[in-house]
Order: structure tokens, then sequence, then C-alpha cells
């Protein structure tokens, strides 16, 4: 049977005729068949809005998130509740719609951070999801984003997928130096009429504005790729359900490209409406605009490790949100923006089973301003440690200007 | 073939956008082409012949016109689309009542709540009832509706399958009016929307109807907003209500804002676009629009314990609520004073207390603002330095709006703010500060800021000429403007604006869509550009008509790198 990967180095050859193969399409092609070892991936996702951490991952051991949260709170681990946390270490346990990801945590294949973010005390949206995607808290005049420049330096020619973002806008995150791509359907990802776009791929060569010729490019060269990798229906391995609507789309997509091996070594998904001020939880743990939308996240996230199989050994997913929530609730059974929130990190290299960080607790004289859960780990401390250990990509100066990360561990040292 | 065509000043209106006069160096614009760029920025792009028409009245003269848009007489083929659209002009207890969700309905069955005056829409209701009626206890999935095979002959049923669209709708219209409701209830949702664009503008509005009332209002603000942009005589207003819209922005898709939206552009925005921007700040504060989308509704003193009485599943149970700030930040950061205008989180929680109590009376009916004293943090706040002493009720929060309308931190925002919309994305210093100093010594006066940048030797420097990219919106727009096409069916290319990137009153933050053309530029939004640009010329866009013998193929044209600026 011929493997995907055959299939695509034909079709994908075909598309552009064998001889006249880019030299970036022939590498990746060649090097899919090597013995030389895969690139490694890493998964950013953003949830925007500010996700509630603590409910999330539930510090259920501490008597001050009860009290401060009397009809939002999850309730306390206990046997055959739907709507009670989910242990994870006698501390903290996990919201009830995150089960999806007990497993991964319970093998070893997830860890946690808590009480991490951006120091910048900033409670603006747009701000703070700025400095995080920037990567440089308090600086805004920084143009570009962490992760285009985490991108590690190689010699052209270069897979015009090599860093993607699913969306209909390229994100704060990904612009910069690095070619970087936005799509919101691979298999739409063309321009129907092949006359018409050989004329506006001349015009886009030509055009003035370097911005709009580079993008023109890399639209140009992404499409024909795109094209062959969706010529045949995707079917997720391992028995994979993505949950309906743009997320799981998003990382169903994600998992479609990996699983080409078209040279993708970074890619983006964001997911939106996470701003509970008001009815974040519902009568119950499992009612409420909190749950229904991590449900989605833990199901999307699940779909994806089962898709991709042994491939997550060089996959690394990370979640991140701009800031957390008030440690109380406001009493419209919301919470309004807050400080420190929580980071997983599933699969490649990572120690998991473990909720890391230094917790600093809810009392009201730990709490950040009186009202926050405090930080005690800078997100690029963590995402640092995913340049480095995972992606390979020693030089992190470039990447957070300014500031030199201080690994939390939740990788294995690479050998 | 077509660029010759395109050359030979078919659209001689146009002729000035094409390459020829982009890659010109000289020290000054020439008049043609400050009237391209004036048409350009202060219009959502030329219509053919638009150039020469400018020309001859004069650059300053249509300036000072678009500046008064109340001494431009507006356009019949604006008005004539209107028209049909009703929710436009009503209130928003109207638009619940005559266009309900499904819990009004139900209050209307059990005589909770009056059926609207109207016997037509009476009717629609009473059928609309029933269908829940028959659909309580199931999914959504399987809701019972009548069959097709049971209300058609067999030949009927293959007109309805087979016919082209026109067909479909003339057959459709011939029908009673009970049996027309019935086929439409009946017929699955893909085959209902197939209809559209052949469907006129009332049995259009029925069949979204079908589908549920309140899209018809979202259909209507939708539809209304191309129709301006594309046919309003009164370019200038249109773009600046697209600009104080998007400043103040408010996300549709939330909650009661379905039925509160197209009266806040209505009244709260549009009316104030050239006006005093204290009174559009006001406008804003105490539109229930602005007040459920920032949360401000809810917001409480914390010190006090308010029953109260929250719609949907928790009516009726006590709550406890506090203050939510989240209005007070977004109204300093993104209204007023700019991130960088100088206010601590301490003002942020001292400005959320003095609007505790602007709240909205009746919100799932529509919703009115109303001051509630019982919800109001009596006590003494300070507003960046300024003491504001107990007791002042709802005078706390105009005094607030009044120091923020008047905060030189807000005239620099605001300034930079259209000066990046309109002039740059980058815009210079100078033209920003002189335009602060106006909007400083006029008293927050609109027009006369547009009028400082408008005379700023920057805006019409050679740098700035076609310097901009295309928004979304500005792209189709133009686009259909280029091509003097007709447009019928509003709501389609509404969806084709929401594949490139920019759905109408649909930006979630409050930050509104970005000002900055190059935020735009990017692979996906770049994609759907070109082949939104095919698909148009070639009449492919359902419900806009391009005269094919007139333009020619144009598309690669409008796809092309440089209409894609402005």
């Amino acid at each position: 049977m011929p493997t995907r990967r055959v299939f695509l180095r034909q079709s994908a050859l075909a598309m552009v005729g064998s001889g006249a193969a880019p030299l970036w399409l022939r590498r990746v092609l060649c090097a899919a068949d090597a013995p030389s070892p895969r690139k490694k991936i890493l998964v950013a996702v953003f949830l925007r809005g500010a996700a509630d951490g603590l409910n999330m991952v539930v510090p259920h051991a501490e008597k001050s998130y009860y009290e401060m949260r009397p009809t939002i709170a999850v309730p306390r681990p206990a046997r055959g509740s739907q709507d009670a946390a989910i242990e994870l270490d006698g501390f903290f346990g996990l919201h009830p719609a995150l089960a999806p990801l007990v497993p991964l945590y319970q093998t070893g294949h997830l860890a946690i951070l808590h009480a991490a973010g951006s120091p910048d005390p900033t409670r603006s949206h747009f701000d703070a999801q700025d400095y995080m995607e920037s990567g440089t808290p308090g600086y805004k005049a920084v143009q570009s984003g962490w992760l285009n420049r985490a991108l590690p330096w190689e010699r052209a020619p270069l897979s015009p997928v090599r860093a993607v973002a699913m969306g209909p806008v390229l994100p704060r995150s990904l612009r910069g130096p690095n070619a970087s791509i936005a799509v919101q359907r691979l298999d739409a990802f063309q321009i129907r009429d092949p006359e018409a776009a050989l004329q506006l791929e001349a015009m886009y060569r030509d055009a003035s504005d370097p911005a709009m010729r580079a993008t023109g490019r890399e639209t140009f060269e992404a499409m024909r790729l795109l094209e062959a990798v969706s010529r045949q229906p995707y079917q997720p391995a391992g028995g994979a359900e993505y949950p309906r609507g743009r997320f799981g789309d998003s990382l169903r997509q994600i998992a479609q490209l990996i699983r080409a091996d078209v040279g993708v070594e970074l890619a983006f998904a964001d997911v939106g409406g996470w701003d509970h001020h008001v009815n974040e939880v519902g009568r119950s743990t499992s009612e409420g605009l909190l749950t229904l939308r991590l449900r989605e996240l833990g199901q999307a996230l699940a779909a994806l490790w089962q898709d991709l199989g042994d491939r997550m050994r060089d996959v690394a997913v990370v979640t991140m949100s701009e800031f957390g929530r008030t440690a109380r609730e406001n009493g419209g059974r919301g919470t309004d923006h807050g400080h420190a929130n929580c980071m997983f990190v599933l699969g490649g290299r990572v120690r998991g089973g473990k909720v890391y960080g230094k917790w600093p607790g809810l009392a009201p004289e730990q709490l950040y301003e009186g009202r926050d859960l405090a930080l005690t780990t800078d997100f690029r401390d963590l995402l640092g440690e995913l340049v480095c250990r995972h992606l390979g990509n020693r030089d992190l100066a470039p990447v957070f200007p300014g500031y030199q990360p201080k690994f939390p561990g939740l990788l294995q040292v690479p050998a | 073939m077509a660029q010759r065509l395109w050359l030979a000043g078919v659209l001689a209106g146009c002729l000035a956008a094409l390459p020829v006069f982009s890659a010109r160096s000289g020290p000054q614009l020439s008049d043609e082409e400050k009237i391209l760029h004036a048409l350009n920025r202060l219009t959502f792009g030329p219509r053919p012949g638009e150039v020469a028409q400018v020309k001859s009245m004069g650059l300053k003269k249509w300036i000072n016109l678009q500046l008064h848009p109340d001494r431009i007489p507006e356009s019949p083929a604006l008005e004539a689309r209107l028209a049909p659209l009703d929710t436009l002009r009503m209130s928003p207890e109207e638009r619940v009542a005559n266009y309900p969700p499904p819990q009004v309905v139900r209050a209307m069955v059990e005589g909770r709540v009056p059926f609207p005056q109207d016997p037509d829409k009476r009717m629609m209701i009473r059928r609309l009832a029933e269908r829940f009626e028959q659909t309580s206890g199931k999914g959504a999935d399987d809701q019972a509706k009548p069959e097709l095979a049971a209300i058609l002959t067999v030949s009927e049923r293959r007109t309805l399958r087979n016919a082209a669209p026109e067909e479909k709708v003339a057959w459709l219209r011939g029908l009673p009016l009970e049996k027309q409701d019935q086929v439409l209830e009946a017929m699955p949702a893909g085959m209902r929307r197939a209809l559209y664009p052949a469907a006129p503008p009332e049995l259009r509005r029925k069949i979204e109807w079908v589908s549920g009332p309140l899209q018809v209002v979202a259909a209507d603000l939708q539809e209304a907003k191309l129709y301006r942009v594309l046919y309003s005589n009164r370019q200038l207003e249109q773009v600046l209500v697209d600009f104080w819209y998007n400043h103040f922005n408010v996300f549709l898709n939330k909650g009661a804002d379905r039925y509160m939206v197209t009266s806040y552009e209505r009244d709260a925005v549009r009316p104030h676009v050239l006006g005093k921007f204290y009174d559009l700040l006001l406008a804003t504060a105490q539109s229930p629009a602005m007040l459920f989308y920032l949360d401000n509704w809810q917001s409480v003193d914390p010190n006090r314990e308010v029953k109260l009485f929250l719609a949907g599943r928790t009516a009726g149970k006590s709550a406890r609520r506090g203050l939510n700030e989240n209005y007070a930040r977004e109204l300093m950061e993104l209204h007023t004073l700019g991130a960088d205008g100088g206010y601590t989180q301490k003002d942020v929680t001292e400005v959320a207390r003095c609007f505790t109590g602007w709240t909205i009376r009746n919100p799932r009916q529509g919703g009115s603002f109303f001051f509630n004293p019982r919800m109001h943090d009596p006590g003494a706040k300070v507003v960046l330095g300024v003491q504001i002493p107990a007791g002042g009720g709802i005078e706390d929060g105009l005094r607030v709006l009044e120091i923020l309308a008047h905060h030189p931190a807000t005239a620099r925002h605001i300034s930079y703010q259209l000066a990046q919309r309109f002039a740059a994305d980058n815009p210079p210093a100078s033209m920003v500060s002189r335009m602060s100093l106006t909007f400083l010594e006029k008293d927050g006066d609109l027009r006369e800021v547009m009028k400082t940048m408008l005379a700023a030797p920057e805006f019409w420097a050679p740098e700035t000429f076609r310097a901009k990219s295309k928004s979304p919106l500005e792209m189709v727009a133009s686009a259909v403007r280029a091509l003097d096409a007709d447009v019928d069916y509003g709501f389609a290319l509404a969806n084709q604006l929401a594949q490139l990137g920019e759905p109408l009153y649909r930006k979630q933050e409050p930050t509104g869509y970005s000002n900055a053309g190059q935020d735009w530029m990017n692979s996906a939004g770049l994609l759907a550009r070109m082949n939104f640009a095919l698909a148009l010329a070639r009449n492919q866009v359902p419900g806009v008509r391009v005269d094919q013998a007139r333009f020619g193929d144009e598309g690669v044209h409008l796809g092309s790198p440089e209409f894609q600026r402005k």
C-alpha cells in the first residue's frame, strides 16, 4: 500500500511538474524518505479572552478558593460526581469538562504549569495578548512575534508552510521575518481559475510594495503545496474525533499537515470566547459558558493526540491565555480580568503527569494586588524551554529580547 | 484585452487607479491625483466617472459638501434598497415584538406578552409557535415539520427540486400566502437558502423569518450597511460611521445585543460622527448595546446586597453581584485616553464605581437606559486625580465622561486613530498633534478635527498617496463600486466579506478591527480577495450583477496588488 508520503510526493511533484519542482519541495520530499531525524514541530494554542485557570486546574486543597468562589467553584474531587474536579495530585484537580485529557496526564504525556503568565500588570485583553504574542511584555515597539522568531535558522530553500496559522488573519505571534501563512481551510486554499492564477502570480511578483510582494509569493507557493495535500479527503487516525467548530477544524487540519510531511515546523491555532464576566458557571459545574469552551478544548487536544499517534514524539503542543481571572467571583457568576494563569504542554519529550510551578497560595495577602493569582513563572520561561529543548533553537536572545528564560524543566533534556 | 478595455477609458473616472500613477516620485500630487486620493480615502472607492465629476465641481467644494452630509440629497438607488428593511426604523422593543426570539414567541402564546399589531406578523408568529409546540420535547435535530410530499403534487415537487431559482421563485410567489408559508417551512434549509439571490426582498425576508425571525434583524443590519457603503451619496458619512462604530465596537452576537445594535448605530453613532466627541461618548455610554456588551448594566456597588432578577434560568433567584470593571477599562483604554493615556488600575476601579447603576431596563425586551440608584456606589471617588464628591448619583458617570472627553490624552488618541484610518498606518506626528490641538481648542468638534486633517500637507503628500492597504470592507466595496455593480442581495456580499476576514458587526473584541492596512495583508486574506475579485467580475457572486458587456473581465485587475491599495 502506498504510504501517504509517497502519494504526496507523487502528487506534489506532478502538480508542479517534476522537472520544475522548487528546491524546497524536492528537499522536503527527499528528507521524508531519508533516515535523518524528522523536524520537531511546535503547536501553539492561544485561548483568547483570558481563560479562568483557577477553574481549569483547580486548587481544591485551598480553602480560600472555595471561600472566594461561593457559587462558581469546581467542587472537590468526589467519586461518581460529574460536577467535581478530577483528582490530579492531591492538591490540584482538573475541571470535569477536561476529562479527555486525564489519560494523557496519567500516562505522563501532559504537564501543567500553574501560576504562570506575563509579568506585565496590564489587564487589557488587547495589550496582554499583544505582549504575549510579541514575547516582549511591556515593550510595544517590537513588530514581530516570538513564534516567528523561534524558527531555527536554516539554509534556504524552505517549505512555504513551515509556519502556519489556522484562521483568516495572521496572528501577531507569527508575524516577522520568517515566511509564515494563515490558512482558513486547506482544501479551499486555491484560485479556481489556473490562468488567472498565473496572471495574478506574475503581478504580485512585480508588486511595488515589498510586503505585498512577499505575501503574494508565500500565498502562491503554499497554494501549490496545499492543493497536493488536500487532494484526498482527510481521515483522522486512531479513531480521533475532533469537536465540531472552528477550533476542532483548526487542530484537525494541523494534524493533516503534520501527517503529510510537508515541512511544517510551527502551527498556531486560537480559540476565543473565554472572557466570562457573567454566567461563567451555571447552576452546576457541568453548565455554563466555561464548561462549553473547556469541553471543546479537551476534546480537540485529545483528538489531535490520538490522530498523530507516534508522531506526537516530534510534536509539542502548548496552550496560553493572555492573563488569568480574579480569584474572587464577581457576583454575576463570573470573574473579571486577573493576572497569572495555567499553561498546558502536551507531547514531545514532556515529563508529564505533574503540575509544575511554585504555588503562591490564595490567602488574601498572597494575592497579586489583593485580587488575583500571583505569578511565579514567566511564560517566556516555558516557551523558551520549548524553543530550546524541543525545537532545538539554542539562541534565545532574539526570541525573547532582553530576557533570559529560566527553564521550569517540563521537558527532558535532549541527549 | 481586459487591461486595454480598462485603459480605453470605459472606466474613465477610475483611470487614475492604474499602476501608471503609482510609481510617481514628484514633489506634489497633480490635481487629478488629489481627486483620486480624496475619493480613495474619503469614500469607499471611486465609481466610473466620479473623478471627472469631482473635477468639474472642484475638489474643495466636494470635500466641504462631504463634511456636511445633510446638504447632499440621498441616492434614490439607496432609498429603494433600504425601504423594505423595516427593522432599521423600529425601536428595539418593536424589533423584539415583531421579530421575536423563541422565548418571546412562547410568552406571546401564553398571553404574557401582547402580539404585534400587524395581522400578517401575528399570523406568522402563531405558525412559529405551532412549530415550537410540535418540536418541544424533541431534539433540535429532528424538528417536526410538514413534509413536502404531503403538501405538493409530484410535478410541483419536481419544479422545486430541478427548476432554475427564478422559476422556483415565480412559482412560490404564485401560491396563496398560507401555502407559501407551509412550503417554505417544509423545505430543507439548504434549498431555502438557494432561493435567496433570486427572491425579491419581501420573499427573502420571509425565508429568513422561517429560519428564525432574529435572522431578519441581523440580515437587515448588514445589508443596510453594505447598501449605504455602496450607494450612498454621503460617502464620507458612511466611512465615518464605519470608523466610529468600530471605535466604539459592539459585538452583534452577544445575547440581547442582537436586537440593540441596529438602534445603537442609528441613534448613538450616526448622528454624532461630525458632531462633538462628548455627545458621541455620552450616547454610546448610555446605549443599552454598549451597557450590555461591556457588562456595565450588571455592575453593582459591591457593598450593597441587591435582589436581582436575572434573565433566563436564574430568574427569580437572588444573586449578589459586584463591581464589573469591563466598561470602565475599555472606556479609558479604547474609547478615550488610549492604552498609554496615563491611568492606573486604581482609576479603572474608581471609574467603574462611578458607573455603577448605569443599567438597562428590560434588556430582553429591547431595553432602555436607566440609572438605578439602588445599584450605585454613593461614596466619594478620585478619577485621574479629580475629586468626585459622595452622593453624586448619575452625575458621577457624567462627570467622568466630561473629564475623559476633554483630556489631552483623548485628543491625541482620537486624532491618532482618525489619522491612521484616513492618512497612513503610521501617521506623521506633526499632523496628529495639529489635529489634537483642534480637538482641544474646538471642544472635541469632530468636523473641525477632520478639517484640520484634510488641510494638512501631510495628508496630500506623495508618500501618503496609494500608500495604504484596503481593509476587506474597503476592498469589496471599492470593487463593486468600480464596476458599478447592481447589488440587490446584500447578505451574500456580507458573507463574502466574512470570508475575507471582516464579518460585519461581529468583531468579538472591543478593540474593533485594525485601522492599519498592513494588518490585513496575509495569505488567507489575499487568497480570498483574489477569488472574490474573479467571482465578482464574472457575475458569480450571488445577488450582485455586473454589466459584463460594459466592463469585460476585470477580475485579475481587481485581485491585483495595485487594487489592494488606496
